[in-house]
């Protein structure tokens, strides 16, 4: 508790400027991510984050010191060269978009690493430290850094809010808005800026290898929560500030870890909890739908088998035993144990000495079911023309799911029948 | 047969367009008049959705030029509405039914603005005319084929235009929403604005059309339904293959020639 307090109310001045340093640079690199995410363009963030490598050591090696000033214009210069390499390859040649990202990605990278180990080879004092762009090195943000990014950070925020229209459109549909007269190719250039932008200061924390994940995860995570685009966003730079946040704290309450490869981590759980947890979206949230249906399907089939059993018996108000049920129908014990009691506790079934017995609620319930049954294989047969052989396994599914204004259209168009295609009573009350 | 037209809403003047070096489209030369509900026809490949791109500026021209209202697009621009293809665009995207229908007011609003009361006054009443009014703040990606076209038509009624482009609308939609957007689109007619078409059932061309385009990488014919649609200009439009042409167009991509380039 006492390093928390600590922590949050700036007792060492460095510590403000790693979190609010991690705090912007997450912040801003999400919101621009969104849209780098919903334009398809996860990749994009990964080249530029590799080719801002040999933009950090040739402004260093033309100027001779590390001015973040000008490792960011240098970085920025490569950045965009990267992009344009893409296009261009894309453009010229048959290389197909991937390949081309491939492409630009290792050879900027690769030339990158040639300079710097160019550079911690020659003997420059001034050199040290570079390499820490590598990985990144939030701890070592100080307050004149801090201004600069802190600047670039609020000029990607107010472009992204005086642009989001256009962003969203040329996000949604690029070709309408080319239509209507939207300067399309600016505000493509306009976007792939902010992108450079927010890799630019992002790697000052995270480094290159990770600056993807401070793209693309918070978006990815976003999405899963909401289907609002102002939302996701909102939520993007929350995931991004809380992220940034722990992974300064993190790295201050034990000294030995980065905050870089912090932050990315907290941020990788946040988006696996919402790949996980998420309503809606979420596997587990779909999982659970499933089982649910699947009980459904269970249950329906066993009032189902009640209800035939009644019809051929010509009385419903017989006992069955479990063994007497899969006699008539192969359930597997343990699922049919479980079907018995839920349809017990709902009250369409009873039990007495191990002996099931339908109630009049379950008939209604079972009866529904095998009229739906036999209107379908009605149906396959008159209007699909299928073989009256070839309709019971197509029925034994659609009977599940057809809601009752289906049911009322499916009777009126065959108009009350009497029997199936297999002469069977369809049962009406 | 090809028919022009007096005071012409769209000129078409000796358009050629390539794409990816091939050309598509060769020297296509018609005109439209004010008020034509258009069926531009013709077989898989013949240049159809390229024509309406072309028209719209969204493909380079190489040679030839497009007016419409006598004037060049971007003199005219919120005149003119174009409907993409429905699968041209992403229907998992976050947003709503209404936040699309608003996109049909960008125009209006320019750069930097919000949409305002208005807007969306215009955008739910788009919405009703296509049947979607209930459908406002559905997320896009539950909306079925036949809606998802419906949206994209309320957008462009949100345009409030003269001219519409359609790129294919009733492709994979079902009955009753073919039905709905012909009878919006004969209404637009009726109003006065010009809708054009690209469209692929022959089946209904008789019945849906005033006007027709046929194409197949050259004009085959341009005119009145009743005067065009026969089938002399049907044979030439998709029973023909121009093996010549399609032989040129290959040489040309295959940079064996220096291509037609403005």
């Amino acid at each position: 508790m006492d390093t928390f307090i600590e922590f949050f109310t700036f007792q060492y001045p460095n510590i403000k400027y790693v979190l609010f340093g991690s705090i912007l640079l997450a912040v801003s690199s999400a919101i621009v991510g969104c849209f780098t995410f919903l334009k398809k363009k996860a990749l994009v963030g990964d080249v530029v984050a590799h080719a801002v490598l040999p933009g950090i050591c040739l402004s260093f090696l033309l100027t001779g010191n590390k001015n973040p000033l000008y490792l960011i214009i240098g970085a920025f210069i490569t950045g965009w060269i990267s992009i344009v390499v893409i296009d261009g390859i894309v453009r010229k040649t048959k290389l197909k978009e991937d390949t081309a990202t491939g492409l630009s990605l290792s050879v900027f990278f690769g030339i990158g690493i040639l300079l710097l180990t160019f550079i911690q080879k020659s003997g420059n004092a001034a050199q040290s430290g570079l390499e820490s762009f590598l990985f990144g090195k939030a701890a070592a943000l100080v307050g004149a850094d801090m201004w600069l990014f802190a600047s670039v950070s609020v000029a990607l925020l107010i472009a992204v809010f005086l642009l989001f229209k256009e962003f969203t459109l040329i996000s949604f549909d690029q070709n309408f808005g080319a239509a209507i007269g939207f300067p399309v190719k600016g505000l493509n250039l306009i976007l792939t800026t902010l992108t450079v932008l927010a890799v630019v200061i992002g790697i000052q924390a995270v480094g290159v290898v990770l600056m993807a994940a401070m793209l693309i995860t918070p978006a990815a995570a976003a999405r899963f929560w909401t289907d609002d685009l102002k939302t996701m966003i909102i939520l993007a730079a929350i995931f991004g500030a809380v992220s940034g946040t722990a992974g300064a704290y993190i790295s201050f309450v034990a000294p030995s870890m980065p905050t870089g490869p912090w932050i990315v981590m907290v941020i990788s759980i946040i988006a696996l909890t919402s790949f996980f947890f998420a309503p809606k979206k979420g596997i587990l949230y779909k999982a659970l739908k499933r089982r649910r249906i699947k009980n459904l399907i269970l249950q329906e089939n066993i009032l189902k088998m009640f209800f035939q059993l009644g019809e051929e018996a010509g009385d419903f108000n017989t006992g069955r035993s479990v063994l007497e049920l899969q006699d008539k129908r192969p359930f597997r014990t343990k699922e049919l144990d479980s079907g018995l009691k839920r349809l017990q506790l709902q009250g369409y079934l009873t039990n007495q000495n191990d002996k099931w017995q339908i109630t009049s609620e379950g008939q209604n319930k079972g009866r529904r079911i095998v009229k739906l049954h036999r209107l379908w294989e009605l149906y396959l047969t008159t209007y699909l023309r299928i073989a009256p052989d070839h309709v019971h396994e197509d029925a034994e599914k659609i009977e599940h799911i057809i809601t009752p204004e289906l049911e009322a259209r499916l009777e009126k168009l065959l108009d009350y029948p009497e029997l199936d295609p297999h002469q069977s009573k369809i049962p009406y009350q | 047969m090809i028919q022009q037209v007096q005071n012409p809403i769209l000129e078409i003047h000796d358009l050629s367009v390539s794409y990816d070096r091939k050309p598509v489209l060769w020297g296509v030369d018609l005109s439209i008049p004010k008020g034509a509900l258009v069926g531009i026809i013709g077989p898989n490949g013949a240049g159809k959705s390229t024509l309406i791109k072309s028209i719209m500026g969204l493909i380079p021209l190489n040679g030839g030029y497009v007016k419409l209202f006598d004037k060049d697009l971007d003199d005219v621009r919120e005149k003119v509405s174009y409907v993409p293809q429905r699968e041209s665009v992403d229907w998992d995207f976050p947003a709503s039914v209404m936040d699309v229908v608003l996109m049909g007011r960008y125009n209006k609003l320019g750069l930097f603005s919000r949409p305002r009361k208005a807007d969306r006054d215009a955008a739910r009443f788009a919405l009703e005319q296509v049947g979607m009014q209930e459908f406002a703040k559905r997320q896009i990606s539950q909306l079925s084929g036949g809606q998802q076209q419906r949206v994209f038509l309320a957008r462009a009624l949100a345009q409030q235009a003269d001219i519409y482009f359609m790129d294919e609308p009733f492709a994979g939609v079902d009955a009753a929403t073919e039905k709905a957007i012909i009878k919006i689109l004969k209404d637009m007619s009726e109003a006065g604005k010009t809708v054009i078409v690209v469209h692929h059932d022959l089946q209904s061309v008789a019945k849906y059309f005033d006007w027709l385009i046929m194409l197949n990488l050259r004009l085959v014919a341009s005119g009145p339904t009743d005067k065009v649609f026969n089938e002399k200009l049907l044979e030439e439009a998709y029973g023909g293959k121009l093996t010549l042409l399609t032989e040129v167009g290959q040489l040309i991509k295959q940079e064996k020639f220096p291509g037609i380039e403005k």
